[in-house]
């Protein structure tokens, strides 16, 4: 996962991996975590628990501010990432690799997903 | 959009842009908000030291005969008995005693006097000095395009500083500013600071703010010295339990309210003894003694989750007892800290019971005694 060509972003900020055998991973983008600043705390949803695109699944916490987790997909979790639990500094450190988030096994995308080079256009606001 | 010819640079800005900063808006300003990780430059300045460029705040000079005088009529403290080359912590305030500004005031020779007020509030701090001016012997002035201001806080500072000037450094106590060179510019170097270390801060002209702002940059290198943003300056002085203005103090609350009192003097040896406000903070300080209001304390998580300003603090029952006035993950400390206004009730150190509503969770959190941190 660590060539963001091959990753979707949603416009909330969420990459999503090419999800081969069905599962994708998913994490907040370098933008995002540049944005947010230090997180210190990250609350993630269950594994087992249903996903939907576009809504709230969790929350991430910087020194200035709490924001919303979105899923980029629609499915059902099947891991989360206790690492990054344990130490909320790998989203800022490695936000695309080692400070994934959590992993879905994928009902339904969205047809609003960006590849890199629309997401880096849109980050930068253009 | 916002007009952006409204928003205002320091001298520093493309100093800033070349470290890589990542910018905000602070009361009209475009501040350094962090150069990196506002953890590191936090942990920096508890352990080394920071550098700061804080040029938004608000210089206003009074000069004159009666600047003094004036002094002790507008602000609630004792400005006359202020000695030369000291500095002092005061307020302004409206005549219900209201906070309009927290400052601090320099006096820099028997007859001139710097005010410096917070950003946000240096245009209504200059309208109140300048209505309550009548009749004194007293000029004031605007200075907020007079200064660049350059802080370096931390246990390494007073090491940085003196192998930039000849000035007696170790000599400077807490609160005393005193004027000298600074990397062969003219400054006023104050011993002051808004983190809870040794620190000082650098008053010069904005020509001069890259030079000196460089120079102590390579003063710095091998102790340490990292730049930083207003990010950290927040959580350094929250766990320093200093107040921020709009936070901690507002026009709707009294120096007894924040419980600061202590810097409201009624004795004082001019004008009879009037100044602004003095009714109304009399009748506060016999209702503080009477009838405490909310006390301000500091709340310790359990849990990771961190209190922001506005979010309820309640008791074992659900019902809310106060309010946080700021929060954040304490690098210090390695847990989350807030700021409250609570029910004297509950105001005790070790309280059982309280807990922080955040956003419909009620996380427990431990009463403890203002600061959070105090230097060894």
């Amino acid at each position: 996962m660590s060539n963001p060509e091959q990753l979707r972003f949603s416009k909330e900020h969420e990459w999503l991996s090419h999800a081969e055998d069905g599962v994708a991973t998913v994490g907040i983008t370098e933008h995002a975590a540049n944005a947010l600043g230090d997180v210190v705390f990250v609350q993630l949803p269950e594994v087992g628990e249903d996903v939907t695109a576009g809504e709230t699944c969790g929350e991430l916490e910087s020194t200035k501010s709490v924001s919303d987790l979105y899923s980029p997909a629609s499915g059902e979790v099947t891991e989360v990432n206790q690492d990054v639990v344990d130490d909320p500094a790998l989203v800022n450190s490695a936000p695309l690799e080692g400070g994934w988030l959590f992993k879905v096994k994928v009902s339904e995308l969205p047809d609003d997903l960006l590849t890199a080079d629309e997401y880096a256009t849109f980050a930068s606001g253009a | 959009m916002t007009d952006p010819s409204a928003t205002r640079t320091t001298a520093l800005d493309a100093t800033h842009r070349a470290l890589g900063a990542t910018m905000t808006d602070f009361a009209g300003w475009d501040m350094p908000l962090r150069y990196g990780s506002e953890r590191e430059e936090h942990l920096a300045v508890r352990s080394a030291a920071g550098l700061f460029d804080l040029s938004h705040m608000g210089e206003i000079t009074l000069t004159g005969p009666q600047a003094a005088q004036l002094l002790d009529f507008a602000l609630v403290g004792n400005l006359s008995k202020l000695a030369v080359g000291r500095a002092r912590y005061t307020m302004l305030c409206d005549e219900d005693g209201g906070i309009l500004d927290d400052l601090i005031v320099y006096r820099l020779d028997d007859q001139e006097y710097l005010v410096v007020a917070n950003a946000a509030n240096a245009q209504t701090v200059l309208d109140a000095l300048r209505e309550r001016q009548d009749g004194f012997g007293a000029e004031v002035r605007d200075d907020r395009e007079g200064y660049a201001l350059i802080a370096v806080q931390g246990p390494a500072a007073a090491g940085i500083l003196k192998q930039l000037t000849a000035f007696d450094v170790d000599g400077l106590r807490y609160y005393a500013g005193e004027r000298d060179m600074v990397a062969d510019k003219p400054a006023l170097i104050a011993r002051t600071g808004y983190t809870g270390e040794d620190g000082f801060e650098l008053f010069v002209a904005p020509e001069d703010a890259v030079a000196v702002w460089e120079a102590l940059t390579a003063a710095g290198e091998d102790a340490g010295l990292v730049p930083c943003g207003l990010s950290c300056r927040d959580t350094l002085r929250l766990e320093a339990g200093m107040p921020l203005y709009g936070h901690e103090l507002s026009t709707s609350l009294t120096p007894f309210d924040a419980g600061l009192g202590r810097i409201v003097k009624f004795e004082k040896a001019t004008n009879e003894g009037r100044f602004v406000g003095r009714d109304a903070l009399a009748a506060a300080a016999r209702k503080a003694e009477d009838a405490p209001p909310r006390k301000l304390v500091g709340l310790v998580a359990e849990g990771r989750r961190v209190p922001r300003a506005g979010y309820p603090v309640v008791a074992s029952d659900g019902s809310v007892v106060g309010e946080v006035t700021s929060g954040a993950p304490s690098p210090t400390l390695g847990k989350p800290i807030a700021m409250a206004y609570v029910d004297a009730a509950v105001a005790a150190p070790g309280t059982e019971g309280v807990a922080v509503d955040i956003r419909g969770s009620h996380e427990p959190y431990e009463v403890v005694a203002l600061p959070f941190y105090k230097r060894g």
